[in-house]
């Protein structure tokens, strides 16, 4: 079977030009305009598109096992295939936490056939309590690479220094590719009895606010450990403009340091939580016009090396609770390549490195995702339209779930084909299964 | 009007409306039979999710003296626990059909959200750390009974700001009506960007004093001790309570008020409280007043805007 991508801009090893791509079996086999093409092969017209590296989304909650209900790794990767993805981390806070090698087979035996790869990350500690190791070279050797115990971050600093020195180790396991220890950055002593960013708004509101320092003070820690240890840290949903600077010194220090932030905390404010509507709550909350302005300066100046979604369904009776009381979280994969595209005044081939290679690397999925197009890559592939407008609506999403803080917002950018491996996951807009 | 969440929904005519009519309820409330016939055949549902018997039974007393029926909801947290959302709830209880909820509620921004999804109107009882109207109401009323004008007017509030729905609504309605307000309190007590709220702040209560024509009280929890945000309850008393010495240092024709319930010997001393300049007791009288007036508007509109519809 082959598939001839004919009429778009492709962003090749030389950038963006005009090229067709040819696609036979689950490899890229040419790129050009003079492209032979069988007879049989699926023609997709790209004109007035992008043909990209399919997106690489670092931070996902698809809820299996534990919260069915919200969301499952079918609808899930269902919806990052709609997004324009071909592989997402999936966060292991599910229930039962994912921190053992037989929930990670569990998770991969699930997520076979899904519409995009699932690549579970592990839990650091026991249970994501904070307490005991996990299993780390196990999960190692059967591939895990990234581990975290997102939605809390390792509170003990003697602890996180043992999961920096252990990790060092681990790359005895991997043949030297690198272990990423993913930090949610929250100290809770500091942030306890907060639902929204400690500012005007919290004091208006009369909310209990989270101060940027909760999250960067255990920044500074890791990053303080990182250079005794070694280890690579990688810095989740930075909220904080002090954040992103902390990051930029570290990283001009030579730190092993990444980081990613997500597509909420470049387009919203703490704002937003002026109508009580828990759509707008989340971990770590949304911060105000500097934050995001600091934001959108470290994603264009490669301080900041990924967009993730920080994709986290809730079935919508759980977000009709009182502001303090509903859980924190928001659908991001079926709008954030369109949020990318609209809201940040960056060259295609930035926002490619953002959501797709730069996270490709980290997960160490980089044989199969985020390269270049061209003939003998993995033909894991996006075809977006970075023109067209569409409306996000909640209720239009594969998500079982309908959180998304966007409702009604119209943006750019549609994806029009998604190619896993050769295959079509996504057909001119509709999932293929 | 069809719902009371905040004073910022009234402005200072809003206000204003419901000081004359709370004018007239006063009179009615002296009477020998203090009831009238204006909410006959309503239903009013009480739903106070945190428990607080004081405004409870004023916003009951209210209801009855104008001939409303009162239908009261306790929600256990328990009820949250199993699951109901809050949307679940209220729906519930509109179902049987009321014209009118009042709702208390230890979350911020509640009473907000239920506005949304009922039809029928809703009243703040106070909703968390955010809004407490009904309260700044009858203290305006009951510093407009005193002939004072708001105009100029020095307001001291003085103790924990930062946990206070009646703080953040008193500053609110009182510069609405043109008060000069000064927030006194340690900074633990006050809010982050308390700035945000638009009054002086001191931490001085002593420097204040001699300034204020009206020292507002606000109670003092016993659990900000344990969160450190105060050495100790003897301390805070030492420097922002009322004591007999600071009492005869406050200018003679000033206002003392407090929302209650005080806490002798921490907000104020034992020996102050019978001092003629406190009025709480009218606080609570006026309560009532003004809780009249409010359903009365809130009920009278709905109807109307409803029959015009």
């Amino acid at each position: 079977m082959s598939v001839f991508i004919h009429g778009g801009q492709i962003l090749g090893p030389n950038g963006v030009e005009r090229a067709d791509v040819l696609v036979t079996g689950s490899s890229i086999v040419g790129t050009g305009l003079d492209l032979p093409v069988p007879g049989n092969a699926r023609h997709i017209d790209a004109a007035g598109c992008y043909v990209m590296p399919g997106l690489v989304d670092l931070h996902a909650h698809l809820r299996e096992p534990g919260t069915e209900e919200a969301e499952t790794i079918e609808t899930g990767a269902r919806g990052a295939a709609l997004g324009g993805y071909t592989a997402v981390v999936a966060m292991p806070n599910t229930t039962p936490t994912i921190d053992s090698p037989s929930l990670v087979r569990d998770v991969l035996a699930i997520a076979e056939g899904a519409l995009c790869e699932v690549v579970p990350a592990a839990a650091m500690t026991v249970g994501r309590e904070g307490q005991l190791l996990t299993p780390m070279g196990e999960l190692a050797r059967m591939g895990v690479r990234i581990f975290t115990d997102d939605g809390r971050g390792v509170q003990d600093p003697a602890l996180m220094r043992s999961i920096m020195e252990y990790a060092t180790g681990l790359e005895a396991i991997t043949g030297g590719a690198p272990v990423v220890l993913a930090q949610h950055c929250e100290i809770e002593a500091l942030s306890a009895g907060g639902h929204m960013h400690e500012g005007e708004w919290s004091t208006r509101l009369g909310i209990g606010g989270q101060p940027s320092e909760s999250e960067t003070l255990m920044m500074l820690r890791d990053i303080a450990l990182a250079r005794r240890t070694g280890a690579h840290i990688h810095f989740q949903h930075v909220s904080t403009g002090e954040g992103v600077e902390i990051i930029r010194q570290a990283k001009a220090d030579g730190v092993k340091v990444t980081a990613e932030v997500t597509t909420h905390h470049f387009t919203l404010t703490d704002e937003a939580c002026s109508s009580y509507d828990p759509v707008f709550k989340v971990h770590p909350p949304l911060r105000t016009a500097a934050d995001v302005d600091a934001i959108r300066a470290g994603l264009a100046d490669g301080t900041i090396d990924c967009i993730a979604t920080d994709h986290a369904p809730h079935e919508p009776h759980t977000k009709e609770f009182p502001f303090d009381q509903a859980p924190p979280g928001m659908l991001g994969l079926e709008s954030a390549l369109a949020l990318a595209l609209t809201e940040l005044d960056l060259p295609i081939e930035r926002v490619s490195e953002l959501m797709s290679s730069n996270p490709a690397a980290i997960a160490g999925i980089g044989d199969r995702h985020g390269n270049p197009v061209e003939a003998g890559q993995r033909a894991n592939l996006v075809v977006v339209d970075a023109e067209s407008e569409w409306t996000i609506r909640g209720t239009a999403m594969a998500s079982r779930s309908h959180n998304t803080p966007y409702e009604g917002r119209t943006v750019k950018g549609k994806v029009r084909f998604t190619v896993l491996d050769g295959e079509l996951t996504v057909d001119d807009g509709v999932a293929t299964r | 009007m069809k719902d009371l969440l905040t004073i910022g929904d009234l402005g200072a005519d809003g206000i204003q409306e419901i000081m004359h009519a709370a004018d007239s309820f006063a009179e009615v409330c002296q009477r020998p039979i203090p009831k009238v016939p204006a909410l006959r055949g309503k239903t009013i549902a009480s739903m106070f999710f945190e428990d607080s018997t004081r405004t409870r039974t004023s916003f009951e007393t209210a209801a009855k003296r104008l001939s409303a029926d009162v239908m009261n909801f306790s929600a256990s947290s328990s009820s949250v626990n199993k699951g109901e959302s809050l949307r679940d709830t209220v729906e519930t209880i509109e179902a049987m059909g009321v014209d009118a909820i009042i709702v208390r509620h230890k979350s911020s921004g509640a009473p907000e959200q239920i506005s949304r999804w009922a039809n029928a109107s809703v009243i703040n009882g106070g909703d968390g750390w955010h809004a407490h109207p009904t309260q700044s109401l009858l203290d305006v009323y009951t510093i407009r009974e005193e002939g004072r004008t708001f105009d100029g007017l020095r307001i001291a509030i003085v103790g924990d700001i930062s946990h206070s729905r009646v703080a953040r609504s008193n500053i609110e309605a009182f510069r609405t009506l043109g008060a000069e307000v000064t927030l006194v309190a340690p900074p633990t007590l006050l809010p982050p960007h308390v700035e945000a709220l638009g009054a002086h702040v001191s931490h001085d209560l002593d420097a204040v004093l001699a300034n204020t024509d009206v020292l507002y009280l606000l109670r003092m929890q016993h659990e900000r001790m344990d969160q450190a945000l105060v050495p100790s309850l003897g301390e805070y008393h030492r420097a922002f309570g009322l004591t007999l010495d600071r009492a005869k240092r406050l200018p003679s024709s000033a206002l003392i008020m407090h929302p209650g319930p005080m806490n002798r010997g921490i907000e104020i001393s034992p020996e102050v409280i019978d001092d003629e300049r406190v009025r709480v007791l009218n606080q609570v009288t006026n309560g009532v007043i003004v809780r009249m007036a409010v359903l009365y508007l809130v009920l009278g509109s709905a109807a109307a805007d409803r029959s015009a519809s």
